[in-house]
């Protein structure tokens, strides 16, 4: 799926970026000159000389998630994300279809403490846990509308936040489609899920990957041709959440429910 | 007349205008971040500030490197893909060094096992779940199962859960394959709160005399009294002890 | 923290749990409206210059001082409202081509330097010179200081003056629109938000900014008009009133035409939107955005203009439906900004706004800032007053001055 994509999505995605951006520069050309494109000129040159070996992804299967939280936990523990219960880089929620077709939605505290037995358990067609997280978006609406490139995402595809150049607009947070992003409390900057960053560019695993006991998460490139994440994209039918926004996410599900939003 | 005589305003204008693309251009020149630029529009430094992040959570590899008998026990277990970590909490401290910083050791019964094993109906079927009032509500998990190998020695029965001396006393005893409702009546609600709602006890002697007595149908290699001559003034059990009576 | 934790209470459904806390609030609202009224003034400025509308006269420069007094403070609620203020030169400096947030510095700026300020100066240059001819010492600086020292007060200075003002006006409109239907743009470009992700919304930003922006000029020239002990030009205010009432009828269209066309696509988010507005919105949706803000200075407007009520009458029954159209018109941002995110993207639930006092983000804030552009208006009068007389008593004085010295 990624690499049918692959061939078509670029030049795609260049058309529009050129489209798009001609006549923004061409406005500010003639206020500013030359001076505001230096940077563009600069990293055009870069980024077609400099192909980064990592492209990172996630992997989650749906039907394996035991809804523990200790994603949650280890991803506030290791991220040092505060502990309040409205912000959070993952959680997990739990969907109940009942057998008249009402969907009921929970996620309380965002499952950090697991889950309570849900009431009137005889009444249910199916549910199941979703865990959720940043998608790190191929084509990230977050980035697209941060005016001052404080969030961006890196040759290796992950969207990050610079919480040195943030001004805290709060802009990303409302472009985001799967209220994936907080503005943090300290430092009234904008926050998310950076894959571990610090953790994948030394080789190890995002703390939420590394915890999960049932396997339900599987990180890895989306370039290897080996990898545990290919062999997933190999052997099941994956979704993405909310396709429609072309929002292209890197987070991919499998077994996933139609009623996931 | 000339044609192309600016006039005087515009002059000014222009002036001021061009003070004020001055002032921009030089304050841009040095309020711009360094790395602004290199590799996007964005500062590249901020990626090295993200990835210069303090790791908390070490990682199995580094864990079965000390405790290699835990990790040899545990990859041939139930628990081959959970992670030390799950368990014991982030340990980079602790592999950093190990003689200050231990990592958690869940010994009680409680949301260490629970958060995963507690029956919820959204988890996968086949995935092994407890009820937990309803199993062994008084031992700690750790008591029967071992944690980096949980598969249990037996499959404990109902009551022996809680009654285990009596039911390991039962076993070697002569009434080893009578089932504990022939003797206890007892209601579900016990298993809830077995204060609440006690089993009833036999209260007539004719009841073992259903076996036992000399007219009863039962197995010949039984052992009969004559209960008109038997301990007439007591009941069986006060005499007897049910689970492991004297041959 | 209090404040999320009773938050909580009174979401109904699921919402992400990030999305407990609120982000835009009450400052956000502010920042629309203002802009609204900024560009709706320079509209009805440009209507007098550009379409000759020869009975707007009187309102021609009030507009343009109004509008320079209200863009002054246009950026102020937003500034308030980031999370570091002292980084908001960044946008000047490494401004994202692709957000839409990063052109408000340059919209602003076109829109401020080389269209309001550069409007008002020519404008007033002349008039500036000659008052400064007879003002104290400090006024004298200060209208040295404005006019840049230019004084050449020669027919063809002046004649270029006047050719400036033309052709910045006609230059003006369409910035004045590009002003605020950005705006409207910064919100329906948003596509992950259903209640604001609408081809329309710039249009209808638009639209309403005209309203506001006329009425709002309309509420200025009657009050400063009764301040000061004058009679308010009846052929001014219904002309007005025609503009307003009309203006009105096309943004209501234009609302109600945004409105059938997502109930009639009915997409996916169409459920908790409809809930959205029959409850956590009622009130100021209905309430005070249609009915007190829309449809009551409708027919206000309608009927006062078209019949022979007496004079005074009829100039009251404006000043009522031009206020309600500002409480309107605020219903209207606050609808849009709040109302967005009142619902969770997971379209399964609604949250609550609680609006503070105290605080940078509170009321109190807010009410200052809504005070602070009169403030600005009324040393902005002072310094340049935008009456007739004044430049009346001007050509006066030099027609007396030419024909002594002749």
């Amino acid at each position: 799926m990624a690499g049918q994509n692959d061939e078509r999505k670029f030049p795609r995605r260049e058309f529009l970026v050129r489209t798009l951006q001609l006549p923004c520069s061409a406005a500010v050309v003639t206020v500013l000159g030359p001076l505001a494109l230096g940077s563009d000129a600069a990293a055009a040159s870069q980024s077609g000389s400099e192909t980064s070996e990592h492209y990172f992804g996630m992997g989650i299967q749906v039907d394996k998630c035991i809804g523990c939280g200790k994603c949650v936990e280890a991803c506030k523990a290791e991220n040092d994300v505060p502990r309040e219960p409205y912000y959070f880089r993952t959680w997990v929620e739990r969907y109940v279809i009942h057998n008249d077709g009402d969907v009921s939605v929970d996620s309380p505290e965002g499952g950090i403490r697991g889950f309570p037995l849900h009431e009137g358990e005889s009444d249910v067609l199916r549910s199941f846990f979703v865990p959720k997280l940043c998608n790190q978006c191929d084509n990230p609406p977050c980035v697209q509308v941060c005016p001052v490139g404080a969030t961006f995402k890196t040759d290796d595809g992950v969207v990050l936040v610079d919480s040195d150049y943030c001004i805290g607009c709060r802009y990303c947070i409302q472009a985001c489609p799967y209220g994936a992003r907080y503005l943090d409390p300290r430092t009234n900057t904008a926050d998310k899920c950076t894959f571990c960053y610090h953790r994948i560019t030394q080789g190890l695993l995002p703390a939420c990957v590394e915890v999960c006991p049932t396997g339900a998460r599987i990180f890895g490139e989306l370039n290897a041709l080996a990898s545990p994440l290919r062999r997933l994209m190999r052997m099941s039918s994956l979704q993405v959440l909310k396709p429609a926004l072309n929002t292209e996410p890197k987070v991919f599900y499998s077994k996933l429910d139609g009623e996931v939003r | 007349m000339k044609i192309w005589r600016i006039p005087d305003q515009v002059i000014r204008l222009a002036v001021v205008l061009v003070a004020a693309v001055a002032v921009l251009v030089v304050v841009r020149g040095r309020f711009v971040p360094a790395s602004f630029g290199e590799t996007g529009h964005y500062r590249a430094d901020a990626v090295d500030v993200v990835a210069a992040q303090p790791i908390r959570y070490a990682g199995s590899q580094i864990c079965v490197e000390c405790h290699d008998g835990e990790g040899e026990a545990k990859s041939g277990s139930f628990h081959r893909t959970v992670s030390c970590e799950v368990c014991h909490g982030p340990a980079a401290a602790h592999a950093e060094d190990f003689e200050s910083q231990t990592p958690l050791i869940p010994r009680e019964r409680g949301a260490e096992c629970l958060s995963c094993h507690e029956y919820l109906s959204p988890r996968p079927t086949g995935f092994p779940q407890i009820i937990e009032r309803l199993h062994n509500p008084l031992q700690p998990c750790i008591g029967c199962h071992d944690p980096h190998d949980p598969t249990p020695p037996e499959v404990p029965e109902s009551c022996s859960a809680c009654h285990a001396q009596i039911a390991r006393t039962k076993a070697v005893s002569h009434h080893l394959t009578l089932e504990c409702e022939t003797c206890h009546d007892a209601q579900a609600e016990h298993r809830e709160e077995p204060r609440s709602f006690l089993p009833r006890k036999p209260t007539a002697r004719e009841f073992c005399g259903s076996c036992h007595s000399e007219s009863a149908d039962s197995p010949a290699d039984i052992p009969r009294v004559d209960l008109r001559d038997h301990g007439e003034r007591y009941l069986c059990w006060q005499c007897h002890y049910p689970h492991h009576p004297e041959s | 923290m209090e404040r999320l934790e009773s938050a909580v209470e009174q979401i109904s459904g699921f919402i992400y749990p990030n999305e407990i806390e609120l982000h835009w609030g009450l400052l956000v609202v502010l920042y629309p409206y203002i802009t609204g009224l900024v560009a709706g003034a320079f509209i009805l400025a440009s209507l007098e210059k550009v379409f000759k509308v020869k009975e707007l006269e009187p309102t021609y420069r009030l507009a343009l001082l109004t509008a320079l007094a209200f863009l002054l403070v246009a950026p102020l609620p937003l500034l308030a409202h980031l999370g570091h203020p002292e980084r908001s030169f960044e946008i000047f400096l490494t401004p994202h081509f692709k957000s839409a947030m990063a052109m408000f510095g340059f919209v602003y700026a076109w829109y401020l330097m080389l269209v309001l300020l550069l409007e008002i100066w020519f404008d007033y240059r002349a008039d500036l010179v000659k008052w400064g001819r007879k003002a104290g010492r400090f006024k004298k600086f200060l209208y040295w200081v404005i006019t840049l020292g230019s004084r050449d007060l020669s027919p063809e200075a002046v004649e270029f003056d006047k050719k400036a003002v033309h052709t910045i006006t006609l230059i003006g409109i369409p910035s004045a629109f590009l002003l605020h239907g950005y705006v409207g743009f910064i919100f329906g470009s948003v596509k992950a938000n259903p209640w604001w992700s609408s081809v329309l919304m710039p249009i209808v930003f638009l639209f309403s900014a005209i309203v506001s922006g006329i009425s709002l000029v309309l509420l200025i020239y009657y009050v400063t008009t009764l301040f000061r002990r004058k009679q308010p030009e009846m052929a001014c205010l219904d002309k007005l009133a025609s503009f307003l009432l009309y203006a009105l009828i096309v943004d209501f269209s234009l609302e109600i035409l945004d409105f059938i066309h997502r109930l009639y696509e009915s997409e996916e988010s169409i459920g908790i939107l409809s809930e959205l507005i029959v409850s956590k919105l009622y009130l100021s949706l209905t309430i005070v955005q249609i009915l007190i803000g829309t449809i009551a200075p409708l027919l206000i407007l309608a009927y006062s203009r078209f019949s022979r009520l007496p004079t005074e009458l009829k100039r009251v029954a404006y000043f009522i439906g031009a206020l309600l159209v500002q409480v309107g018109i605020f219903g209207t941002r606050w609808n849009v900004v709040i109302g967005g995110q009142l619902f969770s993207k997971s379209l399964r639930g609604l949250t609550v706004y609680k609006l503070e006092l105290g605080g940078i983000e509170g009321l109190f804030t807010c009410i200052g800032l809504l005070i602070l552009p009169f403030v600005i208006l009324y040393i902005l009068i002072k310094v340049l007053p935008p009456w007739e007389e004044a430049s009346l008593a001007l050509s006066e004085d030099a027609a007396v001055s030419t024909a002594s010295a002749d």
